[in-house]
């Protein structure tokens, strides 16, 4: 039997049973493809949700999240090996090698393959299962923990063990805390709510080497620590790719469907870098959930002969103390910036280039900044070029911008 | 026993909105569709259990306002990933310019 795209038995394989590969193997079921799909999993057990590790995960206030049931993933007749990995591949023949020593063949192979913590010797990291239960074992109340890196992972890790009675102290390399991704004004709220909670953040303050029981500075000052943890970004998992020869650079290189160098192979997830299209066609590599659930469906449909390319919006969100941040578009992009500041203390910044809109963030409690956000990521994929007034004005309300007709693009 | 509940006034929800509105310690989210129906549903989301009346109501869906988990609020279904159970829809009327909303 053949299914859409003229997929025939010896089938889709899928690496990577993480986010995007469990749900690119769902999907293309909904997409209507009959033929076998093998999802490969290194991880033991059942697929999982990432960022509760860092959240309620971490803090003992809830079990793992799984992705779906097993038994949707059973009904959709899907294989899921778990705990095997991939080894090699050969892309001419059509095969896969497994870490047990099956060879599987495909018609179609998916690289879900995602990322991996950048690790420092003497400190834990935090990307797996496996991984927050080693953590979580080492945070009781009053233990010093040294967390090395003030982006999301660290700043989460911080705010947890913050929240479970541990001294924490945060040491961060650039002036700033999450500098890429976030705005400056929005990430001074997220250092200044740490601080009330009585976390030290020290910024412009790398390291210069970890000893036992402490953080060594490159001033030379020292922090002492029980249980040190690095949130020093990820390194996107291409090991596979690049054997095979596949086009790598800061991720295994795609095009706007999500096609690698290879034929028949694609790659989606934290682990592609992909020309986004809203950006001049720049090439981007998401660590980003959402991001990665709907290049897991993109692909899914692409490797089925759809050549839509993927145009999504990137969009992330970020939990520390009752604050909850979202950035939906690129920061980087944005060569002016205008803020609104809520009644209810609830903050957003919104970031231009060219009158259009590139990006926007906020920052509140709960939910509060979620509504206006979205509404921001819709007027971002309009290539909308709102007024710098209405956005700054917070009695204006932002959903009836999405209707005005824009002026670019 | 089912029972009719005065939600809230037909004023109190912008249409294309949604509002919260508590009775007996349970949530419920309150719609107005854009053509003046009015629906409801559990207040929370099936994902992670978070409120959903923060959340951007486009059309006959309400999305999540925390990790933007869809829901056709008409018919309760789940619009897919993250969320994978639907929410719970409760009968609604409209007399007066109250809305009220029938549960068990
Ligand atoms: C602690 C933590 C908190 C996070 N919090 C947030 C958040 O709040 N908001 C947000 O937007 N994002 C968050 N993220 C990011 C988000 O989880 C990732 O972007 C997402 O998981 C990426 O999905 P993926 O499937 O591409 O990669 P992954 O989830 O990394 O999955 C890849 C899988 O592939 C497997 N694999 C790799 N190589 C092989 C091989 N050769 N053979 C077989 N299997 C292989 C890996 O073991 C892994 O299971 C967080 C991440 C972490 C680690
Ligand atoms: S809590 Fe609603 S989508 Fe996660």
């Amino acid at each position: 039997m053949t299914g859409p795209g003229g997929v025939v038995p010896g089938g889709v394989v899928v690496v990577g049973a993480g986010e995007c590969g469990t749900r690119a193997a769902l999907a293309l079921r909904e997409e209507g493809y009959a033929g076998p799909v093998t999802l490969v999993g290194g991880e033991p057990g059942h697929p999982y949700e990432r960022p509760p590790l860092s959240k309620a995960v971490l803090s003992g206030a809830a079990d793992l999240t799984p992705l779906c049931t097993p038994e949707r993933l059973v009904d959709a007749g899907v294989t899921h090996l778990a705990g095997v990995a991939a080894t090699a591949l050969d892309v001419r023949a059509h095969e896969v090698a497994l870490a047990d020593g099956r060879v599987l063949g495909y018609e179609r192979l998916l690289l879900a393959t995602g990322a991996r913590a950048r690790p420092l010797p003497g400190a834990l990291v935090l990307r797996s299962h496996a991984d927050a239960v080693a953590l979580q074992a080492r945070l009781r109340p009053g233990t010093r923990v040294g967390v090395v890196g003030g982006g999301f992972i660290g700043l989460e890790v911080a705010a947890t063990a913050a929240g479970l009675g541990c001294a924490v102290t945060v040491v961060e390399a650039a002036p700033r805390l999450m500098g890429r991704a976030v705005p400056e004004r929005l990430a001074a709220r997220v250092a200044a709510r740490h601080a009330e909670a009585g976390v030290a953040v020290r910024c412009a303050s790398p390291v210069a080497r970890l000893e036992p029981g402490r953080i060594v500075l490159a001033d030379g000052q020292v922090v002492e620590t029980d249980v040190v943890v690095a949130g020093i970004g990820s390194a996107p998992e291409t090991a596979l790719a690049a054997a095979a020869g596949l086009a790598v650079a800061d991720g295994i290189v795609v095009d706007g469907s999500l096609a690698t160098s290879a034929p028949d192979v694609f790659a989606a997830g934290d682990c592609c870098s992909f020309p986004h299209p809203l950006y001049d066609d720049r090439r981007v590599r998401l660590e980003s959930w959402r991001a990665a659930q709907e290049q897991g469906v993109h692909a899914a449909r692409a490797l089925l002969g759809d050549p839509e390319p993927y145009a999504a919006v990137p969009w992330f969100w970020s939990d520390q103390y009752e604050l909850s941040l979202q950035v939906a578009g690129l920061p980087g992009a944005a060569t002016e910036e205008v803020v609104r500041v809520r009644p209810d203390g609830a903050e957003l910044w919104f970031g231009l280039d060219a009158g259009r809109l590139v990006a926007v963030a906020g920052i509140g409690t709960g939910t509060a900044v979620a509504k206006d956000v979205r509404i921001g990521e819709l007027l971002i994929a309009q290539r909308a070029a709102p007024d710098p007034a209405a956005l700054a004005d917070p009695g204006v309300a932002l959903k009836p911008l999405l209707r005005a007709p824009s002026p670019v693009g | 026993m089912p029972q009719w509940i005065a939600a809230c006034a037909t004023d109190d929800v912008d249409p294309e909105d949604v509002i919260s509105f508590e009775h007996a310690g349970n949530a419920y989210a309150v719609y107005r569709s854009p053509d003046d129906a009015f629906f409801a549903t559990d207040g929370h989301c099936t994902h992670e259990r978070e409120l959903l009346c923060d959340g951007l109501v486009m059309g006959g869906v309400i999305e999540c306002p925390k990790h933007n988990g869809r829901f056709d609020y008409t018919s309760g279904k789940a619009l897919g990933a993250p969320v994978l159970v639907d929410v719970r829809t409760y009968p609604t009327k409209v007399e007066d310019g109250t809305v009220y909303i029938e549960v068990p």
